[in-house]
């Protein structure tokens, strides 16, 4: 087989989860095309692994044993994003992440922001309990 | 490998290859629907059939092992825990308009640009690169098991370390601070967030 | 001690109490008056014991050198001759006399202890001047005394009119001190020296390489502080300082330092003709047109202002033909004089309440009212017109002696048509000094009308001081025209038969022609009403002279004129009066020449710094301001746009990077 087969597939399916990041709204939804890309990623490496180690010139496996990690990561990625995704939720009633602007420029320049710093002021100190509690 | 000539051309496919094409396309369809459908749920079951595909890509391959655990740890349990987030966040079911955010089209650039230059570099590096998948399977089970407790036992143990601090961690951050409840204003804005999707 | 020691304490003693006066002003008003009068009176008693010691012979000399100054050396030096040694003496006379009665004008002034300490350090200046002998040195006295002129004559600033007239005097005066100033290193660059003997020694010897350039550069500045055309208009101004400070400035210090210096480099001069032709024409114009503008102007001390100008035409007149014996000599008594008529001046301003001659023409019983000053100021004003045998009449007559005598060939030391010049603009003038003494006399002491307003006594110390000085207006020429030469270059100070006759009889005839006309005007006084009178005539003198040059102006529409129908000026001089009236445009002149182009020039300079440089630094400062708009714009904290921005570089970084690596 021809190894440029799986390797465009990994690249189109690493833009599409980028696309995915950079466009999408829902929290959630990012962290799939987090697991988009992370997916692609290890299509790669078990290409690459396979081909390798067909040629001899490889033999630890490394490519596997990194998919097999990436894997144990992005499980474990997962629930700690889910778990930071929850917290905000709970914290400022929204899970957008086109809404958490905290690192705006000062007050006054956002036209739409008004009702989301007044949210954002009004939750401030249970925003500040949750990090105190973590 | 490394003469074109000794192998099948570009344009001679084998029959894996076409089996790999045509659940590469399934793949990249379900992966983009993912990315685009505007029903939050649907995302996360779209999700699972890209993961699918690429479970049965592994096979494709002969990295047998790797695609089980692709279907027992993505398709059975990430895609629930990501379901369980969606509804936990009190997802809308049903079609969100602003599933997408204004930052759709620099998106769309940004992601055009870099499969454009991926796809540019891997097909002008590895045009010709040849894969002999006959033979023993490279990915088998007890090949991954050996190579996993011959070479990588040390990364393979810090991993559960880095596991079980992942499950303390996801445990401190989702658990309900006490103090959370006695705070009046959480719930308010709450309650006006579930108004404002309600109404949408 | 001897002479040296004495003329140099003579400028020090007034600058050391014009500095105790400044320091001790505030804290300790009891020593003010002290420190006014007594280093005055000191180093007057000073300036006789070095004109005794010096005894008009062989001049004292003595110089030292405080530190190196490179190529041409600058010294302390002393050059005490018989003119430096007499005019110190007037100096010292006129400005003990001037503290003396500043005492009781500015009795109440509330400025007094700053006021006095200026005087001082004006009479240092001057006095340093004098005795100098080193041309920096000169310089340094010459330009303390400009600077104590603005703050003199700017004393009630609280007037418009003061800070105008300050402003003009100080800058009129900068304007000639700049081309003296270049006229002094050019005299030093050739002789090589700033001694003024050194100096006077390398004239003799024919070191001199641009006579004419020096004399004339020179002159610039001698005609900006003596007040000479076209450089006077800031002396009538001037008139806004307190009276005490008038007199000061026109019979000592300020105007005479530059007949002084002209007397004291008299060769330099010599040395081109072309300088003593412009000399005697300047001196010409300044004398006759100030004369006919003293007829017209309207404020007793202008009146007295313009004769300064014409009394110092005279004195360089005399320079202009060679002669500064005579000028020295009409210097001294003109000093004198002036000074007596301008303190009497104030007395009769504090009396009327008013500075205007028309107001005081319909004033009934102002002689009575202030007897002392009347007697005073009648012997002063026949000193000024040059009658016999008042002391103005023997120096007047030696100027139109020595013009008479260079003009008729005589002498080789002086072109024969500057003394033509000097001769006729001479005789003219002594003819319309005579008609302005005249009608000064008359309006002000012949008056008819009501009763002046009561104004107290005068102080007694002012009236002292009218006596002091009109001993010297009496005498002083009729005594000393003997022994003067002894003093001066030896040429015979008495006065020749031909000029004495001319000049005495057009002196009388101007006198009966402004009578006549007073006689002809004076009935229509009492038809036209005229006046206005200080508002507070029980304050002290220098209130009410403030009160009345303010009044003026809204009074009679302008500070030199007034509508007067009974002023004999005006039958006397016909159309001229409106111009003599008005210094003959001259400031408008100067109005249309500097002051219009630079005004014109500063709006230009404004309008490209505001309109055309602005521009460029605001446009210059829009350029960060759209990009800082842009940056702040980028941070929308949108964490999507910025990974969208750092993967978008990622990806151009990439691309760089594989094109390069691949050469292509």
């Amino acid at each position: 087989m021809h190894l440029v087969y799986p390797a465009v597939l990994s690249a189109l399916l690493f833009c599409t989860g980028l696309y995915g990041v950079l466009a999408r709204r829902n929290a959630i939804l990012v962290l799939m095309s987090v697991e988009l890309m992370l997916n692609a990623v290890n299509l790669n490496l078990v290409a690459f692994d396979v081909w390798l180690s067909k040629a001899a010139r490889e033999t630890l496996h490394s490519g596997q044993a990194l998919t097999l990690f990436t894997i144990a990561i992005a499980a474990a990625e997962i629930g700690i994003g889910l778990a930071i995704v929850l917290a905000v939720h709970r914290n400022r009633g929204t899970s957008d992440i086109d809404r958490l602007r905290d690192a705006a420029e000062g007050p006054g320049d956002g036209s739409d922001d008004s009702d989301g710093s007044d949210s954002a002021a009004a939750t401030a100190p249970g925003a500040e309990k949750a990090e105190a509690t973590a | 490998m490394t003469l074109a000539a000794a192998h099948p051309g570009f344009l001679s496919p084998t029959g894996v290859e076409i089996a790999f094409l045509l659940v590469g396309l399934a793949t990249f369809g379900a992966a983009l629907v993912t990315v685009t459908t505007k029903q939050l749920v649907h995302a996360a079951l779209w999700l699972v059939v890209t993961l699918g595909g690429l479970a049965v890509e592994y096979l494709l391959l002969t990295a047998e092992f790797i695609a089980w655990v692709q279907v027992l740890i993505y398709v059975g349990s990430v895609v629930v825990l990501l379901l369980f987030g969606l509804m936990l966040t009190k997802a809308p079911i049903g079609r969100s308009p602003d599933a997408d955010s204004g930052n759709r089209w620099a998106a769309l650039v940004v992601a055009v640009a870099a499969a454009a230059a991926l796809v540019w570099v891997v097909v002008d590096a590895f045009r010709t690169t040849w894969i002999d998948l006959d033979g023993a399977a490279a990915g088998s089970t007890a090949v991954t098991g050996a190579s996993l407790f011959q070479n990588w036992v040390l990364p393979f143990e810090a991993l559960s370390v880095l596991l079980l601090a992942a499950l303390v961690g996801a445990i401190v951050l989702s658990r309900k601070a006490k103090a959370d409840a006695a705070a009046p204003q959480v719930p308010e804005a709450r309650g006006e967030q579930a108004a404002e999707e309600g109404a949408r | 001690m001897t002479t040296t020691t004495y003329a140099v304490l003579v400028p020090l003693l007034p600058f050391l109490g014009a500095v105790a006066g400044l320091l001790l002003g505030r804290t300790a008003p009891g020593f003010v008056r002290p420190l006014a009068v007594l280093p005055t009176l000191a180093s007057l008693v000073l300036t006789v014991l070095v004109a005794a010691g010096q005894g008009g012979g062989r001049a004292v000399d003595a110089a030292t050198q405080l530190t190196p100054t490179g190529s041409v050396p600058i010294e302390l030096a002393l050059h005490i001759d018989g003119f430096a040694a007499l005019v110190a003496v007037l100096v010292g006379v006129v400005a003990t006399c001037v503290q003396l009665y500043s005492t009781g004008y500015l009795r109440d002034d509330a400025r007094y202890p700053s006021y006095a300490a200026l005087v001082s350090l004006f009479t240092s200046a001057m006095l340093l001047v004098v005795y100098s002998g080193d041309l920096i040195v000169l310089l340094v006295g010459w330009e303390v005394m400009g600077i104590c002129s603005y703050f003199l004559v700017g004393h009630y600033w609280e007037t418009p009119q003061a800070r105008a007239a300050s402003l003009k005097a100080f800058l009129v005066t900068k304007l000639g001190d700049v081309p003296f100033l270049i006229g002094l290193f050019a005299l030093a660059g050739d002789a090589g020296s700033f001694r003024v003997t050194t100096v006077l020694g390398a004239v003799a010897s024919g070191h001199l390489h641009h006579p004419t350039l020096v004399a004339l550069l020179l002159l610039a500045g001698v005609a900006g502080k003596s007040a000479q055309f076209p450089l006077h208009s800031w002396l009538p101004d001037a008139m806004a300082g307190p009276t005490p400070v008038s007199a000061l400035i026109h019979a000592a210090t300020m105007v005479a330092a530059g007949v002084y210096f002209v007397a004291r480099l008299l060769p330099v001069f010599q040395a081109s003709s072309a300088a003593m032709v412009v000399l005697a024409v300047m001196a010409a114009v300044t004398m006759a047109g100030s004369a006919l503008a003293a007829l017209a102007q309207d404020d007793i001390k202008r009146v007295l202002a313009y004769s300064t100008i014409g009394q110092l035409g005279y004195m360089t007149g005399a320079l202009a033909v060679g002669d500064r014996g005579a000028a020295v000599f009409h210097l001294l008594s003109h000093g004198a004089f002036k000074a007596l008529l301008f303190l009497a001046a104030g007395v009769v301003i504090h009396a009327a309440g008013t500075n205007s001659l028309a107001a005081m023409s319909r004033m009934g019983n102002l002689r009575d009212r202030v007897p002392d000053a009347y007697w005073t100021m009648t012997v002063a004003l026949l000193a000024l017109a040059a009658i016999p045998p008042f002391s103005g009449f023997f120096s007047k007559e030696t100027v139109l002696g020595a013009a008479e005598h260079v003009a008729t060939g005589h002498t080789g030391h002086a072109p024969g048509a500057a003394g033509w010049i000097v001769l006729v603009a001479g005789l003219v003038t002594a003819l319309l000094t005579a008609a302005y003494a005249m009608r000064l006399w008359l309006l002000a002491f012949r008056g008819r009308g009501a009763d002046a307003p009561g104004h107290g006594r005068q102080p007694v110390v002012m009236n002292a001081v009218l006596w002091v000085l009109a001993v010297p207006s009496l005498a002083f020429g009729g005594l000393a025209f003997r022994v003067l030469p002894d003093w001066f270059d030896g040429r015979s100070l008495a006065p020749a038969l031909t000029t004495s006759v001319l000049g005495t009889g057009l002196a009388v005839a101007g006198g009966v022609l402004a009578y006549g006309a007073w006689r002809h005007t004076t009935a229509l006084a009492a038809r036209a009403p005229l006046g206005a009178v200080a508002a507070h005539p029980e304050a002290d003198a220098g209130l009410v002279e403030s009160e009345a040059i303010a009044s003026h102006e809204p009074a009679y529409g302008d500070i030199a004129y007034a509508p007067d129908p009974a002023d004999p000026g005006r039958l006397l001089l016909g159309p001229l009066h409106r111009h003599a009236a008005a210094g003959f445009h001259l400031d408008t002149v100067y109005a249309a020449l500097f002051v219009r182009p630079v005004t014109a020039g500063a709006s230009l300079v404004r309008f490209l710094d505001r309109e055309v440089v602005e521009t460029y630094v605001r446009g210059a400062g829009a350029l960060p301001r759209l990009l800082g708009a842009a940056v702040r714009r980028a941070q929308t904290g949108n964490v999507q746009t910025y990974v969208s921005a750092l993967l978008a570089g990622t990806v151009v970084l990439a691309v760089a990077a594989v094109l390069v690596a691949t050469g292509a």
